[in-house]
């Protein structure tokens, strides 16, 4: 997994509350056996129109939003299945970090095993950093995990909350299995009492 | 925590998996039972091949194929040449990494979530994940079960344990004694309506009170699997002699004296009288309605009785814009009554409803009535062993002399990743889980429903109140 220091760049606004993850990456695209290649496919719904033609209405398709490693939307974020191509795509399209008052629980945790940065912030919060990406290209943002804060273009700073272990994790890249194989003789003894208290499991 | 202070369910379960806690709290959990599906495990096989890792525990895992299979007549292979690549993935992972694995063909397979409650797989108790996120479901035999990534079926599949975080409890209790024609699904979505579609987050939810107690094994999963609708990432309900009932004699229940240790460390599987609940929601059972989704998230419900409700009189913007959208998604003008909305399409099937009891609350409306001319219905059954239930009892019969189709077992149009999808536009009512704009098909529309709704409104070409349908005997 990539590592996640700091990240600067323009910030797409999502106008829309309950991003479902039917629509961050419709269904067609769950037929892939890899992890790689679902850009293409990211709110393909919204992104393209009926011809296949780029929608020039969608944010992402704007000129003033292209190659924006930050997306910014409305609450509760990532709704829905538990289908990590969701943040496969964001991933694969370009995008390192989401900001929102609040996300759904699977998809949260999924973006923390893809090296993408999941920033919950309050909804005057949201509502000033909408205002910042509005401004588009002329308003780049900072996200900074170890300190914890994104800084506005102006120079305005909020400080989010991360929780420990998943920003270690983050900040070094690092991969849970290996993290947790270190444990292999507590997840023996483990099994070993299992079987002894609660053998039909 | 001191072992003494009063527990609740969900406290209890992840206190007894608890390999290792860090002080910040994270904790590595033992998962009991994994269930492993082709679309969202593909890249999890692939993982532990790379980095050379063999799977932990095998017999602690079961493989099935349910959400890119055709269900139609599968003896003669899949025709989409990438669903069959993904279904023959998971038949050469399932033998290479030696998981138990139900084939397309097997009578055994079906929908996951139905599959693990059936085979006895599932059981009190325990801690079951799978990359999918209706595997709530089986909390209703008062497991602790959750979806998950793929990189955490991965990390399962390598270490058969989960690094976890505890979430906070809520209760919903429902009391009273639901309506005639009132059922399981209802309950859920009028939940749903009364928390919002993330009221549940950070939450493991258990469901008490009356309502839950009287309600079948059928019933429960129902409302287990509809927990992350909310938002909850499981819900629950603590099993009693109706668990038991519907667990012992299952191919993988323990039998004998492990049933009977088994048994009592059921029965220590309640929560404690004065056990903290972060979140109480209450609701009454005696006054619910049959309920109909109108727009595109599942906090969008309303009464059978009602019209479809008017945006311009939300306060908050982004929820008015989202509601309006939804509405114009679904082509539905504010003041409609929900009884005048026509359908296209009936679907009779999912993780939600295609149990036994769904297909014969379906059966026991359609009996002697046709499906409304323009109407098209479908049946999909659960598994390929609810498939034979109902032949067993005729209720395919019934269907088909009403004109609905009779399915081959598997997601089908919950998700349409196969060929049974909605055309654009197009209107259905669904007894699935889930109505966000596309799901079914592009541009489709869903309307969320109980198995009795969804076959009336067949029946009758518009949702109507089954409450007073005039059932043909």
């Amino acid at each position: 997994m990539d590592t996640f220091t700091t990240l600067t760049g323009v910030a797409a606004p999502l106008h829309l509350v309950n991003v479902d993850t039917d629509m961050i990456i419709p269904k067609q695209y769950l037929k892939t056996i890899k992890r790689t290649g679902l850009g293409v496919g990211l709110f393909s719904e919204m992104r393209y129109m009926e011809d296949g033609s780029d929608n020039p209405d969608f944010v992402l398709n704007k000129p003033a939003y292209k190659g924006a490693p930050i997306l910014i939307a409305g609450d509760n974020f990532g709704c829905g299945s538990s289908r990590e191509h969701a943040p496969w795509a964001l991933l694969d399209f370009g995008i390192r970090c989401v900001i929102s008052t609040s996300f759904a629980d699977i998809f949260y945790n999924n973006c923390f095993k893809n090296g993408i940065l999941p920033i919950k912030v309050t909804p005057e919060q949201l509502a000033a950093l909408f205002d910042d990406a509005a401004r588009g290209a002329n308003a780049k943002i900072t996200v900074d995990l170890e300190s914890q804060t994104i800084t506005g273009p102006d120079g305005g700073s909020i400080s989010f909350e991360v929780d420990a272990f998943r920003k270690h994790c983050l900040l070094n890249g690092l991969d849970d299995i290996g993290l947790t194989q270190v444990k292999a003789d507590k997840i023996k003894s483990f099994e070993e009492k299992l079987a002894e208290e609660r053998p039909w499991a | 925590m001191s072992t003494s202070a009063p527990r609740t369910l969900y406290d209890k379960i992840f206190d007894d998996h608890i390999i290792d806690r860090q002080e910040d709290g994270t904790c590595l959990l033992y998962i009991d039972r994994h269930l492993v599906h082709e679309v969202t495990s593909p890249q999890a096989f692939e993982g532990l091949r790379v980095a050379g890792r063999r799977v932990h525990a095998p017999s602690k895992t079961l493989a099935v194929v349910d959400h890119n299979v055709p269900t139609t007549d599968r003896r003669f292979g899949i025709d989409d040449p990438e669903s069959r690549i993904q279904v023959e993935t998971l038949a050469e992972n399932a033998r290479e990494f030696g998981v138990e694995y139900f084939n397309e063909l097997d009578k055994r397979q079906g929908i996951v979530h139905v599959i693990g409650p059936e085979q006895g797989f599932t059981l009190p108790g325990t801690t079951i994940v799978c990359g999918d996120s209706h595997t709530s479901t089986h909390g209703a035999f008062g497991a602790l079960a959750h979806g998950i990534g793929t990189s955490e079926v991965e990390h399962v599949l390598a270490t058969q344990t989960l690094i976890q975080k505890k979430s906070k409890n809520m209760r919903v209790s429902v009391d009273g004694k639901l309506p005639d024609g009132v059922t399981a699904k209802d309950v859920t979505l009028a939940i749903i309506g009364a928390t919002g579609t993330a009221g549940g987050t950070g939450y493991v939810i258990e469901y008490a009170g009356e309502v839950f107690r009287a309600l079948s094994m059928e019933g429960r999963m129902t409302v287990c699997n509809m927990s992350i609708e909310g938002g909850a990432r499981a819900g629950m309900v603590a099993p009693d002699e109706t668990t038991y009932a519907y667990v012992k004699g299952r191919p993988r229940a323990p039998t004998g004296a492990a049933w009977d240790a088994a048994r009592r460390y059921w029965d220590t599987l309640r929560s404690d009288e004065g056990a903290f609940f972060d979140k109480e929601i209450r609701l009454d059972g005696g006054s619910l309605p049959p309920i109909v989704s109108w727009g595109t998230s599942p906090e969008d419900v309303i009464s059978v009785e009602g019209l479809v409700p008017d945006p311009d009189l939300i306060d908050d913007a982004d929820k008015r814009d989202a509601k309006k959208r939804a509405l114009a998604y679904m082509g539905l003008v504010a003041g409609t009554r929900i009884t005048d909305i026509p359908v296209d399409k009936v679907f009779i099937g999912s993780c939600t409803n295609a149990r036994i009891e769904d297909l014969r609350a379906a059966a026991s409306i359609v009996r002697g009535y046709k499906v409304r001319e323009g109407v098209s219905g479908m049946i999909v059954p659960g598994s390929g062993l609810v498939k034979l239930q109902a032949e067993a009892e005729g209720l395919d019969a019934i269907f088909k002399a009403a004109g609905f189709d009779w399915r081959e077992p598997g997601c089908s149009m919950c998700l349409a990743m196969n060929a049974d999808k909605l055309g654009p536009e197009e209107r259905c009512a669904s007894t699935s889980n889930r109505n966000f704009e596309g799901r079914q098909g592009f541009k489709g529309r869903t309307h969320l429903v109980s198995p009795a709704m969804a076959a009336a409104a067949a029946i009758a070409g518009h949702f109507v109140d089954v409450r007073t349908w005039p059932r043909a005997g």
